[in-house]
Protein backbone atom coordinates (compact mmCIF):
# COMPACT_ATOMS: atom_id res chain seq x y z
CA UNK A 1 0.00 0.00 0.00
CA UNK A 2 2.74 2.33 1.04
CA UNK A 3 4.66 1.48 -2.18
CA UNK A 4 1.62 2.10 -4.37
CA UNK A 5 1.10 5.56 -2.89
CA UNK A 6 4.75 6.44 -3.45
CA UNK A 7 4.43 5.17 -7.06
CA UNK A 8 1.45 7.45 -7.78
CA UNK A 9 2.99 10.44 -6.04
CA UNK A 10 6.18 10.04 -8.02
CA UNK A 11 4.25 9.48 -11.27
CA UNK A 12 2.27 12.68 -10.76
CA UNK A 13 5.52 14.56 -10.36
CA UNK A 14 6.69 13.25 -13.78
CA UNK A 15 3.58 14.42 -15.57
CA UNK A 16 4.93 17.58 -17.17
CA UNK A 17 8.22 15.97 -18.22
CA UNK A 18 6.39 13.07 -19.84
CA UNK A 19 3.82 15.25 -21.64
CA UNK A 20 6.56 17.46 -23.08
CA UNK A 21 8.46 14.34 -24.16
CA UNK A 22 5.34 12.88 -25.76
CA UNK A 23 4.75 16.06 -27.74
CA UNK A 24 8.36 16.01 -28.90
CA UNK A 25 8.08 12.37 -29.95
CA UNK A 26 4.86 13.11 -31.85
CA UNK A 27 6.44 16.09 -33.61
CA UNK A 28 9.52 14.11 -34.61
CA UNK A 29 7.57 11.06 -35.78
CA UNK A 30 4.79 12.78 -37.67
CA UNK A 31 6.95 15.40 -39.41
CA UNK A 32 9.58 12.78 -40.33
CA UNK A 33 6.97 10.35 -41.62
CA UNK A 34 5.41 13.10 -43.71
CA UNK A 35 8.74 14.17 -45.24
CA UNK A 36 10.00 10.59 -45.66
CA UNK A 37 6.75 9.65 -47.42
CA UNK A 38 7.09 12.54 -49.86
CA UNK A 39 10.71 11.64 -50.65
CA UNK A 40 9.95 7.90 -50.66
CA UNK A 41 7.04 8.44 -53.05
CA UNK A 42 9.17 10.32 -55.55
CA UNK A 43 11.92 7.68 -55.30
CA UNK A 44 9.35 4.88 -55.76
CA UNK A 45 8.03 6.53 -58.91
CA UNK A 46 11.55 6.85 -60.32
CA UNK A 47 12.21 3.18 -59.43
CA UNK A 48 8.99 1.86 -60.96
CA UNK A 49 9.46 3.99 -64.08
CA UNK A 50 13.08 3.05 -64.74
CA UNK A 51 12.66 -0.62 -63.79
CA UNK A 52 13.43 -2.98 -66.68
CA UNK A 53 9.70 -3.79 -66.95
CA UNK A 54 8.76 -0.17 -66.26
CA UNK A 55 7.31 2.39 -68.61
CA UNK A 56 10.64 4.10 -69.35
CA UNK A 57 13.37 1.57 -68.53
CA UNK A 58 16.74 3.07 -67.66
CA UNK A 59 19.25 0.63 -66.21
CA UNK A 60 21.70 3.32 -65.00
CA UNK A 61 19.24 5.43 -63.06
CA UNK A 62 17.64 2.33 -61.59
CA UNK A 63 20.94 0.79 -60.50
CA UNK A 64 22.28 3.99 -58.91
CA UNK A 65 19.07 4.50 -56.96
CA UNK A 66 18.86 0.82 -56.08
CA UNK A 67 22.38 0.74 -54.61
CA UNK A 68 21.95 4.06 -52.75
CA UNK A 69 18.72 2.88 -51.17
CA UNK A 70 20.23 -0.43 -50.12
CA UNK A 71 23.25 1.39 -48.68
CA UNK A 72 21.15 3.75 -46.58
CA UNK A 73 19.07 0.84 -45.38
CA UNK A 74 22.13 -1.11 -44.24
CA UNK A 75 23.21 1.53 -41.70
CA UNK A 76 22.35 0.77 -38.09
CA UNK A 77 20.13 3.75 -37.39
CA UNK A 78 22.10 5.04 -34.42
CA UNK A 79 25.26 5.13 -36.57
CA UNK A 80 23.37 6.90 -39.37
CA UNK A 81 22.39 9.67 -36.93
CA UNK A 82 26.03 10.22 -36.06
CA UNK A 83 27.23 10.03 -39.67
CA UNK A 84 24.62 12.62 -40.62
CA UNK A 85 25.62 15.12 -37.89
CA UNK A 86 27.32 17.47 -40.42
CA UNK A 87 24.34 17.35 -42.76
CA UNK A 88 21.95 17.95 -39.88
CA UNK A 89 24.02 20.87 -38.64
CA UNK A 90 24.06 22.35 -42.14
CA UNK A 91 20.28 22.05 -42.56
CA UNK A 92 19.03 22.89 -39.05
CA UNK A 93 21.96 24.77 -37.56
CA UNK A 94 22.62 22.27 -34.77
CA UNK A 95 22.75 18.50 -34.46
CA UNK A 96 20.86 17.97 -31.22
CA UNK A 97 17.26 18.48 -30.22
CA UNK A 98 13.87 17.49 -31.54
CA UNK A 99 13.98 19.38 -34.84
CA UNK A 100 17.52 18.31 -35.64
CA UNK A 101 16.49 14.63 -35.32
CA UNK A 102 13.93 15.06 -38.09
CA UNK A 103 16.81 15.09 -40.58
CA UNK A 104 18.28 11.61 -39.84
CA UNK A 105 14.80 10.18 -39.25
CA UNK A 106 13.67 11.36 -42.68
CA UNK A 107 16.83 10.29 -44.48
CA UNK A 108 16.92 6.98 -42.65
CA UNK A 109 13.34 5.96 -43.42
CA UNK A 110 12.70 7.49 -46.88
CA UNK A 111 14.53 4.59 -48.61
CA UNK A 112 12.46 2.12 -46.61
CA UNK A 113 9.22 3.86 -47.60
CA UNK A 114 10.43 4.02 -51.21
CA UNK A 115 10.87 0.24 -51.27
CA UNK A 116 7.46 -0.33 -49.68
CA UNK A 117 5.68 1.94 -52.17
CA UNK A 118 7.63 0.39 -55.05
CA UNK A 119 6.40 -3.01 -53.82
CA UNK A 120 2.82 -1.72 -53.67
CA UNK A 121 3.09 -0.50 -57.28
CA UNK A 122 4.55 -3.81 -58.43
CA UNK A 123 1.65 -5.68 -56.87
CA UNK A 124 -0.78 -4.01 -59.27
CA UNK A 125 -1.93 -6.58 -61.84
CA UNK A 126 0.07 -6.01 -65.02
CA UNK A 127 -2.96 -6.81 -67.17
CA UNK A 128 -4.73 -3.74 -65.74
CA UNK A 129 -1.80 -1.66 -66.98
CA UNK A 130 -2.08 -3.42 -70.34
CA UNK A 131 -5.79 -2.59 -70.46
CA UNK A 132 -5.03 1.06 -69.74
CA UNK A 133 -2.49 1.08 -72.57
CA UNK A 134 -5.05 -0.52 -74.87
CA UNK A 135 -7.28 2.56 -74.79
CA UNK A 136 -4.39 4.92 -75.34
CA UNK A 137 -3.33 5.92 -71.80
CA UNK A 138 0.04 7.69 -71.92
CA UNK A 139 2.98 6.48 -69.89
CA UNK A 140 2.77 9.01 -67.09
CA UNK A 141 -0.99 8.90 -66.89
CA UNK A 142 -0.63 5.20 -66.13
CA UNK A 143 1.17 6.07 -62.87
CA UNK A 144 -1.46 8.50 -61.63
CA UNK A 145 -4.61 7.04 -63.22
CA UNK A 146 -3.92 3.35 -62.69
CA UNK A 147 -0.98 2.44 -60.46
CA UNK A 148 -1.61 5.02 -57.74
CA UNK A 149 -5.33 4.36 -57.20
CA UNK A 150 -4.83 0.58 -57.36
CA UNK A 151 -1.87 0.62 -54.96
CA UNK A 152 -3.33 3.24 -52.60
CA UNK A 153 -4.53 0.87 -49.84
CA UNK A 154 -1.14 -0.88 -49.74
CA UNK A 155 0.58 2.52 -49.64
CA UNK A 156 -1.52 3.47 -46.60
CA UNK A 157 -0.40 0.24 -44.89
CA UNK A 158 3.19 1.04 -45.78
CA UNK A 159 2.92 4.52 -44.26
CA UNK A 160 1.41 3.10 -41.06
CA UNK A 161 4.24 0.61 -40.75
CA UNK A 162 6.81 3.35 -41.39
CA UNK A 163 5.26 5.65 -38.80
CA UNK A 164 5.60 2.95 -36.16
CA UNK A 165 9.19 2.26 -37.12
CA UNK A 166 9.90 6.00 -36.93
CA UNK A 167 8.40 6.13 -33.41
CA UNK A 168 10.90 3.42 -32.45
CA UNK A 169 13.78 5.20 -34.21
CA UNK A 170 12.86 8.51 -32.56
CA UNK A 171 13.20 6.87 -29.17
CA UNK A 172 16.63 5.70 -30.24
CA UNK A 173 17.48 9.19 -31.41
CA UNK A 174 16.76 10.36 -27.84
CA UNK A 175 19.92 8.60 -26.67
CA UNK A 176 22.25 10.63 -28.92
CA UNK A 177 20.93 14.10 -28.33
CA UNK A 178 17.39 13.98 -29.65
CA UNK A 179 14.45 14.85 -27.43
CA UNK A 180 11.27 12.94 -26.75
CA UNK A 181 10.38 9.86 -24.76
CA UNK A 182 13.64 8.11 -25.65
CA UNK A 183 15.65 10.92 -24.08
CA UNK A 184 13.49 10.78 -20.92
CA UNK A 185 13.91 7.04 -20.62
CA UNK A 186 17.66 7.44 -21.08
CA UNK A 187 18.31 10.49 -18.88
CA UNK A 188 15.90 9.81 -16.02
CA UNK A 189 15.43 6.08 -16.28
CA UNK A 190 18.85 4.76 -17.22
CA UNK A 191 21.37 7.29 -15.89
CA UNK A 192 19.43 8.02 -12.66
CA UNK A 193 18.20 4.46 -12.47
CA UNK A 194 14.54 5.49 -11.93
CA UNK A 195 12.36 2.51 -12.91
CA UNK A 196 9.14 4.53 -12.78
CA UNK A 197 10.33 6.77 -15.63
CA UNK A 198 11.18 3.71 -17.68
CA UNK A 199 7.78 2.25 -16.91
CA UNK A 200 5.88 5.33 -18.08
CA UNK A 201 7.91 5.97 -21.23
CA UNK A 202 7.48 2.37 -22.34
CA UNK A 203 3.79 2.47 -21.42
CA UNK A 204 3.19 5.64 -23.46
CA UNK A 205 5.09 4.21 -26.45
CA UNK A 206 3.00 1.03 -26.37
CA UNK A 207 -0.24 3.01 -26.34
CA UNK A 208 1.04 5.32 -29.11
CA UNK A 209 1.95 2.42 -31.39
CA UNK A 210 -1.42 0.77 -30.76
CA UNK A 211 -3.25 3.96 -31.66
CA UNK A 212 -1.25 4.51 -34.87
CA UNK A 213 -1.75 0.90 -35.96
CA UNK A 214 -5.49 1.05 -35.27
CA UNK A 215 -5.88 4.28 -37.25
CA UNK A 216 -3.89 2.74 -40.11
CA UNK A 217 -5.98 -0.44 -40.11
CA UNK A 218 -9.18 1.58 -40.02
CA UNK A 219 -8.13 3.74 -42.98
CA UNK A 220 -7.09 0.63 -44.95
CA UNK A 221 -10.45 -0.97 -44.29
CA UNK A 222 -12.52 1.97 -45.49
CA UNK A 223 -10.51 2.66 -48.66
CA UNK A 224 -9.84 -0.93 -49.78
CA UNK A 225 -12.38 -2.27 -52.28
CA UNK B 1 -9.63 -2.37 -92.14
CA UNK B 2 -6.73 -4.55 -91.01
CA UNK B 3 -4.18 -5.76 -93.53
CA UNK B 4 -1.46 -8.13 -92.38
CA UNK B 5 1.25 -9.13 -94.84
CA UNK B 6 4.06 -11.63 -94.29
CA UNK B 7 4.24 -10.85 -90.60
CA UNK B 8 7.08 -12.41 -88.62
CA UNK B 9 7.88 -12.09 -84.95
CA UNK B 10 10.75 -13.53 -82.97
CA UNK B 11 11.18 -13.93 -79.23
CA UNK B 12 14.96 -14.17 -78.98
CA UNK B 13 15.68 -16.90 -81.53
CA UNK B 14 12.26 -18.46 -81.51
CA UNK B 15 9.88 -17.62 -84.31
CA UNK B 16 6.48 -17.05 -82.68
CA UNK B 17 4.67 -15.66 -85.71
CA UNK B 18 5.64 -17.18 -89.03
CA UNK B 19 4.76 -15.46 -92.29
CA UNK B 20 1.20 -14.47 -91.47
CA UNK B 21 -0.93 -12.77 -94.10
CA UNK B 22 -4.57 -11.99 -93.53
CA UNK B 23 -7.11 -9.31 -94.27
CA UNK B 24 -9.89 -8.42 -91.85
CA UNK B 25 -12.93 -6.78 -93.40
CA UNK B 26 -14.87 -3.87 -91.95
CA UNK B 27 -17.86 -4.99 -89.89
CA UNK B 28 -17.09 -8.68 -89.65
CA UNK B 29 -16.49 -10.91 -86.65
CA UNK B 30 -13.18 -12.56 -87.27
CA UNK B 31 -11.75 -15.32 -85.11
CA UNK B 32 -8.13 -16.22 -84.46
CA UNK B 33 -8.11 -19.80 -83.24
CA UNK B 34 -5.41 -22.01 -81.90
CA UNK B 35 -4.20 -24.09 -78.99
CA UNK B 36 -2.26 -22.45 -76.17
CA UNK B 37 1.10 -21.16 -77.26
CA UNK B 38 0.08 -20.98 -80.92
CA UNK B 39 0.78 -17.25 -81.03
CA UNK B 40 -2.81 -16.06 -81.33
CA UNK B 41 -2.69 -13.57 -78.44
CA UNK B 42 0.64 -12.28 -79.68
CA UNK B 43 -0.85 -11.68 -83.13
CA UNK B 44 -3.82 -9.87 -81.56
CA UNK B 45 -1.51 -7.65 -79.50
CA UNK B 46 0.42 -6.68 -82.60
CA UNK B 47 -2.76 -5.08 -83.96
CA UNK B 48 -2.89 -2.43 -81.23
CA UNK B 49 0.86 -2.23 -80.71
CA UNK B 50 0.97 -3.90 -77.29
CA UNK B 51 3.45 -6.24 -78.97
CA UNK B 52 5.92 -5.31 -81.66
CA UNK B 53 6.64 -7.37 -84.77
CA UNK B 54 9.97 -8.10 -86.37
CA UNK B 55 9.26 -8.22 -90.09
CA UNK B 56 6.41 -7.71 -92.51
CA UNK B 57 3.59 -5.25 -92.54
CA UNK B 58 0.57 -4.70 -90.34
CA UNK B 59 -1.69 -1.85 -91.25
CA UNK B 60 -4.68 -0.86 -89.16
CA UNK B 61 -7.14 1.81 -90.37
CA UNK B 62 -4.58 2.68 -93.02
CA UNK B 63 -1.65 3.13 -90.64
CA UNK B 64 1.44 0.92 -90.39
CA UNK B 65 1.55 0.16 -86.66
CA UNK B 66 5.34 -0.23 -86.48
CA UNK B 67 5.95 3.28 -87.81
CA UNK B 68 3.81 5.16 -85.29
CA UNK B 69 5.36 7.29 -82.55
CA UNK B 70 3.97 7.31 -79.01
CA UNK B 71 1.22 9.87 -79.54
CA UNK B 72 0.18 8.44 -82.91
CA UNK B 73 -0.03 5.00 -81.35
CA UNK B 74 -2.16 6.38 -78.49
CA UNK B 75 -4.45 7.98 -81.06
CA UNK B 76 -4.77 4.70 -82.98
CA UNK B 77 -5.50 2.82 -79.76
CA UNK B 78 -8.41 5.14 -79.03
CA UNK B 79 -10.07 3.57 -82.11
CA UNK B 80 -9.41 0.03 -80.90
CA UNK B 81 -11.11 -1.35 -77.78
CA UNK B 82 -9.81 -4.46 -76.07
CA UNK B 83 -11.14 -6.99 -73.56
CA UNK B 84 -9.24 -9.64 -71.64
CA UNK B 85 -9.64 -13.09 -70.13
CA UNK B 86 -9.30 -11.82 -66.54
CA UNK B 87 -11.36 -8.66 -67.21
CA UNK B 88 -8.55 -6.30 -66.09
CA UNK B 89 -10.79 -3.86 -64.25
CA UNK B 90 -9.45 -1.44 -61.65
CA UNK B 91 -10.48 -3.00 -58.34
CA UNK B 92 -10.31 0.31 -56.49
CA UNK B 93 -12.74 1.99 -58.89
CA UNK B 94 -16.45 1.40 -59.15
CA UNK B 95 -18.26 0.40 -62.34
CA UNK B 96 -18.94 4.02 -63.32
CA UNK B 97 -15.31 5.10 -62.88
CA UNK B 98 -14.00 2.03 -64.69
CA UNK B 99 -16.16 2.74 -67.73
CA UNK B 100 -15.34 6.46 -67.54
CA UNK B 101 -11.58 5.94 -67.34
CA UNK B 102 -10.77 6.04 -71.09
CA UNK B 103 -12.68 9.31 -71.47
CA UNK B 104 -10.98 10.79 -68.40
CA UNK B 105 -7.62 9.82 -69.83
CA UNK B 106 -8.53 11.56 -73.08
CA UNK B 107 -9.67 14.65 -71.20
CA UNK B 108 -13.42 14.65 -71.92
CA UNK B 109 -15.74 16.88 -69.87
CA UNK B 110 -17.78 15.56 -66.98
CA UNK B 111 -21.15 15.87 -68.76
CA UNK B 112 -20.03 14.05 -71.89
CA UNK B 113 -18.62 11.29 -69.70
CA UNK B 114 -21.81 10.93 -67.66
CA UNK B 115 -23.95 10.71 -70.79
CA UNK B 116 -21.73 8.13 -72.46
CA UNK B 117 -21.37 5.95 -69.36
CA UNK B 118 -25.14 5.90 -68.85
CA UNK B 119 -25.66 4.85 -72.49
CA UNK B 120 -23.15 2.04 -72.09
CA UNK B 121 -24.65 0.87 -68.80
CA UNK B 122 -27.97 0.50 -70.61
CA UNK B 123 -26.29 -1.39 -73.45
CA UNK B 124 -24.69 -3.91 -71.07
CA UNK B 125 -27.76 -4.06 -68.83
CA UNK B 126 -26.00 -3.12 -65.60
CA UNK B 127 -27.65 0.22 -64.74
CA UNK B 128 -28.31 -1.07 -61.24
CA UNK B 129 -24.61 -1.80 -60.64
CA UNK B 130 -23.40 1.71 -61.50
CA UNK B 131 -21.70 2.28 -58.14
CA UNK B 132 -20.73 -1.31 -57.36
CA UNK B 133 -17.07 -2.29 -57.08
CA UNK B 134 -15.64 -5.15 -59.20
CA UNK B 135 -15.39 -7.53 -56.24
CA UNK B 136 -19.18 -7.30 -55.87
CA UNK B 137 -19.74 -8.48 -59.47
CA UNK B 138 -19.88 -11.94 -61.04
CA UNK B 139 -17.44 -12.91 -63.79
CA UNK B 140 -19.99 -12.25 -66.51
CA UNK B 141 -20.85 -8.85 -65.06
CA UNK B 142 -17.17 -7.94 -64.84
CA UNK B 143 -16.72 -8.82 -68.50
CA UNK B 144 -19.74 -6.69 -69.40
CA UNK B 145 -18.18 -3.74 -67.60
CA UNK B 146 -14.91 -4.42 -69.43
CA UNK B 147 -16.80 -4.46 -72.74
CA UNK B 148 -18.44 -1.14 -71.87
CA UNK B 149 -15.04 0.32 -71.01
CA UNK B 150 -13.65 -0.92 -74.33
CA UNK B 151 -16.52 0.83 -76.15
CA UNK B 152 -16.32 4.15 -74.27
CA UNK B 153 -14.33 5.92 -76.97
CA UNK B 154 -16.56 4.61 -79.81
CA UNK B 155 -13.90 2.36 -81.30
CA UNK B 156 -14.09 0.99 -84.84
CA UNK B 157 -12.44 -2.27 -83.81
CA UNK B 158 -12.87 -4.45 -80.72
CA UNK B 159 -10.18 -6.99 -79.81
CA UNK B 160 -11.20 -9.86 -77.57
CA UNK B 161 -8.44 -11.91 -75.96
CA UNK B 162 -9.95 -15.15 -74.63
CA UNK B 163 -12.74 -13.01 -73.15
CA UNK B 164 -15.01 -15.96 -72.41
CA UNK B 165 -12.40 -18.52 -71.36
CA UNK B 166 -12.90 -17.86 -67.64
CA UNK B 167 -16.70 -17.99 -67.85
CA UNK B 168 -19.23 -20.80 -67.56
CA UNK B 169 -21.15 -21.91 -70.71
CA UNK B 170 -24.31 -19.87 -70.04
CA UNK B 171 -22.38 -16.71 -69.23
CA UNK B 172 -20.21 -17.31 -72.29
CA UNK B 173 -23.36 -17.47 -74.38
CA UNK B 174 -24.68 -14.17 -73.03
CA UNK B 175 -21.34 -12.42 -73.53
CA UNK B 176 -21.16 -13.71 -77.13
CA UNK B 177 -24.69 -12.45 -77.75
CA UNK B 178 -23.65 -9.05 -76.43
CA UNK B 179 -20.67 -9.03 -78.80
CA UNK B 180 -22.94 -9.96 -81.72
CA UNK B 181 -25.30 -7.15 -80.75
CA UNK B 182 -22.42 -4.68 -80.65
CA UNK B 183 -21.24 -5.89 -84.04
CA UNK B 184 -24.70 -5.63 -85.61
CA UNK B 185 -25.94 -2.42 -83.97
CA UNK B 186 -22.77 -0.37 -83.74
CA UNK B 187 -20.98 -1.84 -86.75
CA UNK B 188 -17.84 -2.51 -84.71
CA UNK B 189 -15.40 -4.93 -86.35
CA UNK B 190 -14.61 -7.62 -83.80
CA UNK B 191 -11.56 -9.84 -83.65
CA UNK B 192 -11.83 -12.74 -81.26
CA UNK B 193 -8.94 -14.81 -80.02
CA UNK B 194 -10.02 -18.11 -78.54
CA UNK B 195 -9.17 -21.76 -78.12
CA UNK B 196 -12.85 -22.69 -77.80
CA UNK B 197 -14.29 -23.99 -81.08
CA UNK B 198 -17.84 -23.43 -79.85
CA UNK B 199 -17.17 -19.71 -79.58
CA UNK B 200 -15.87 -19.58 -83.14
CA UNK B 201 -18.83 -21.54 -84.50
CA UNK B 202 -21.32 -19.37 -82.70
CA UNK B 203 -20.21 -15.89 -83.67
CA UNK B 204 -17.45 -15.75 -86.24
CA UNK B 205 -17.98 -15.35 -89.95
CA UNK B 206 -14.37 -16.08 -90.83
CA UNK B 207 -11.50 -17.61 -88.94
CA UNK B 208 -7.74 -17.89 -88.99
CA UNK B 209 -6.24 -21.07 -87.56
CA UNK B 210 -2.83 -20.83 -86.02
CA UNK B 211 -0.46 -23.56 -84.96
CA UNK B 212 3.09 -22.92 -83.79
CA UNK B 213 2.87 -19.42 -85.21
CA UNK B 214 1.88 -20.64 -88.68
CA UNK B 215 -1.42 -20.24 -90.50
CA UNK B 216 -2.95 -23.67 -91.05
CA UNK B 217 -6.36 -22.51 -92.15
CA UNK B 218 -8.10 -19.33 -93.21
CA UNK B 219 -11.57 -18.82 -94.56
CA UNK B 220 -15.29 -18.83 -93.95
CA UNK B 221 -16.14 -21.02 -91.02
CA UNK B 222 -18.67 -23.11 -92.98
CA UNK B 223 -15.80 -24.23 -95.17
CA UNK B 224 -13.34 -24.68 -92.34
CA UNK B 225 -15.65 -26.79 -90.24
CA UNK B 226 -17.61 -28.71 -92.86
CA UNK B 227 -14.93 -29.37 -95.43
CA UNK B 228 -11.95 -29.72 -93.16
CA UNK B 229 -8.69 -30.66 -94.83
CA UNK B 230 -6.27 -33.01 -93.14
CA UNK B 231 -4.55 -30.32 -91.06
CA UNK B 232 -7.90 -29.00 -89.92
CA UNK B 233 -9.05 -32.51 -88.94
CA UNK B 234 -5.96 -33.04 -86.83
CA UNK B 235 -6.49 -29.59 -85.37
CA UNK B 236 -10.05 -30.39 -84.40
CA UNK B 237 -9.03 -33.79 -83.17
CA UNK B 238 -11.53 -35.47 -85.48
CA UNK B 239 -11.16 -38.82 -87.13
CA UNK B 240 -13.49 -40.56 -89.59
CA UNK B 241 -13.82 -44.34 -89.64
CA UNK B 242 -15.05 -45.25 -93.13
CA UNK B 243 -15.69 -48.68 -94.65
CA UNK B 244 -13.10 -49.82 -97.17
CA UNK B 245 -15.59 -51.49 -99.50
CA UNK B 246 -17.87 -49.66 -101.93
CA UNK B 247 -17.71 -45.95 -102.64
CA UNK B 248 -17.78 -43.33 -99.93
CA UNK B 249 -19.41 -40.06 -100.94
CA UNK B 250 -19.37 -37.02 -98.73
CA UNK B 251 -22.32 -34.66 -98.99
CA UNK B 252 -22.22 -31.07 -97.72
CA UNK B 253 -25.48 -29.43 -96.90
CA UNK B 254 -25.23 -25.65 -97.11
CA UNK B 255 -27.60 -23.80 -94.80
CA UNK B 256 -30.27 -23.20 -97.49
CA UNK B 257 -30.85 -26.94 -97.99
CA UNK B 258 -30.16 -28.31 -94.56
CA UNK B 259 -33.86 -28.64 -93.73
CA UNK B 260 -34.85 -30.47 -96.98
CA UNK B 261 -35.34 -34.24 -97.10
CA UNK B 262 -32.74 -34.70 -99.85
CA UNK B 263 -31.26 -38.01 -98.83
CA UNK B 264 -34.49 -39.96 -98.48
CA UNK B 265 -35.87 -38.36 -101.63
CA UNK B 266 -32.81 -39.49 -103.58
CA UNK B 267 -33.13 -43.03 -102.23
CA UNK B 268 -36.75 -43.20 -103.35
CA UNK B 269 -36.19 -41.67 -106.79
CA UNK B 270 -33.13 -43.74 -107.62
CA UNK B 271 -34.60 -46.78 -105.88
CA UNK B 272 -31.38 -47.71 -104.15
CA UNK B 273 -30.09 -48.48 -100.69
CA UNK B 274 -27.09 -46.98 -99.04
CA UNK B 275 -25.43 -46.85 -95.72
CA UNK B 276 -24.95 -43.65 -93.73
CA UNK B 277 -21.49 -44.12 -92.27
CA UNK B 278 -20.58 -40.71 -90.93
CA UNK B 279 -22.43 -37.51 -90.23
CA UNK B 280 -22.27 -34.16 -88.56
CA UNK B 281 -24.61 -31.24 -88.06
CA UNK B 282 -23.26 -27.92 -86.94
CA UNK B 283 -24.82 -24.66 -85.96
CA UNK B 284 -22.49 -22.07 -87.39
CA UNK B 285 -23.30 -18.41 -86.97
CA UNK B 286 -26.97 -19.24 -86.39
CA UNK B 287 -27.18 -21.31 -89.60
CA UNK B 288 -27.50 -25.05 -89.50
CA UNK B 289 -25.16 -26.79 -91.88
CA UNK B 290 -24.27 -30.45 -92.12
CA UNK B 291 -22.14 -33.08 -93.73
CA UNK B 292 -22.84 -36.73 -94.28
CA UNK B 293 -20.81 -39.62 -95.67
CA UNK B 294 -22.78 -42.35 -97.45
CA UNK B 295 -21.50 -45.69 -98.61
CA UNK B 296 -22.93 -47.07 -101.86
CA UNK B 297 -22.18 -49.88 -104.25
CA UNK B 298 -19.37 -48.84 -106.60
CA UNK B 299 -21.61 -49.39 -109.64
CA UNK B 300 -24.29 -46.96 -108.48
CA UNK B 301 -21.86 -44.24 -107.38
CA UNK B 302 -22.12 -42.37 -110.68
CA UNK B 303 -25.92 -42.40 -110.52
CA UNK B 304 -25.78 -40.84 -107.09
CA UNK B 305 -23.32 -38.13 -108.08
CA UNK B 306 -25.29 -37.38 -111.22
CA UNK B 307 -28.48 -37.03 -109.17
CA UNK B 308 -26.78 -34.76 -106.61
CA UNK B 309 -25.27 -32.64 -109.37
CA UNK B 310 -28.43 -32.07 -111.35
CA UNK B 311 -31.27 -32.15 -108.83
CA UNK B 312 -29.90 -30.70 -105.60
CA UNK B 313 -27.75 -27.91 -104.22
CA UNK B 314 -25.74 -30.35 -102.20
CA UNK B 315 -21.98 -30.20 -102.65
CA UNK B 316 -20.32 -33.60 -102.86
CA UNK B 317 -17.01 -35.35 -103.16
CA UNK B 318 -15.95 -38.96 -103.55
CA UNK B 319 -13.54 -40.07 -100.83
Amino acid sequence: MEALITFFEKSLGMKSVLIDALLETLTMSLVSTFLATLIGFVLAIVLITTDKNGIAPNAYVYKILDVTINMLRSFPFIILIIVLFPVTKFLVGKHTGTFAMIVPLTIGTAPFIARMIEGAFKEVDSSVVEAAKSFGTRKFQIIFRVLLPEAFPSIISAITLSLIIIVGFSAMAGTVGGGGLGAVAMNYGYYRFDGIYIFWTVFILIVLVQIFQSIGDFLYKIIKH
Amino acid sequence: MIEIKNLNKYFNDQKVLDDISVHVNTGEIFAIVGHSGAGKSTLLRCINGLESYSEGSLSVLGKEVKELNESELSALRSHIGMIFQNFSLLNQKNVYDNIALPMKVWGYGKEAIQKRVDELLTLIGLEHKKFAYPKELSGGQKQRVAIARALTLNPKILLSDEATSALDPNTTKSILELLQEINAKLGVTIIIVTHEMDVVKKVASRALLLENGKVIGLGRIEELFLKPDEKMMTFLGEDEELPSEGANIRLFFPSQVSYQPIVTQMARELDLNFNIVWGKLEKLNNHVVGSLVINVDKKTASDVTHYLQTKTEVIWEIL
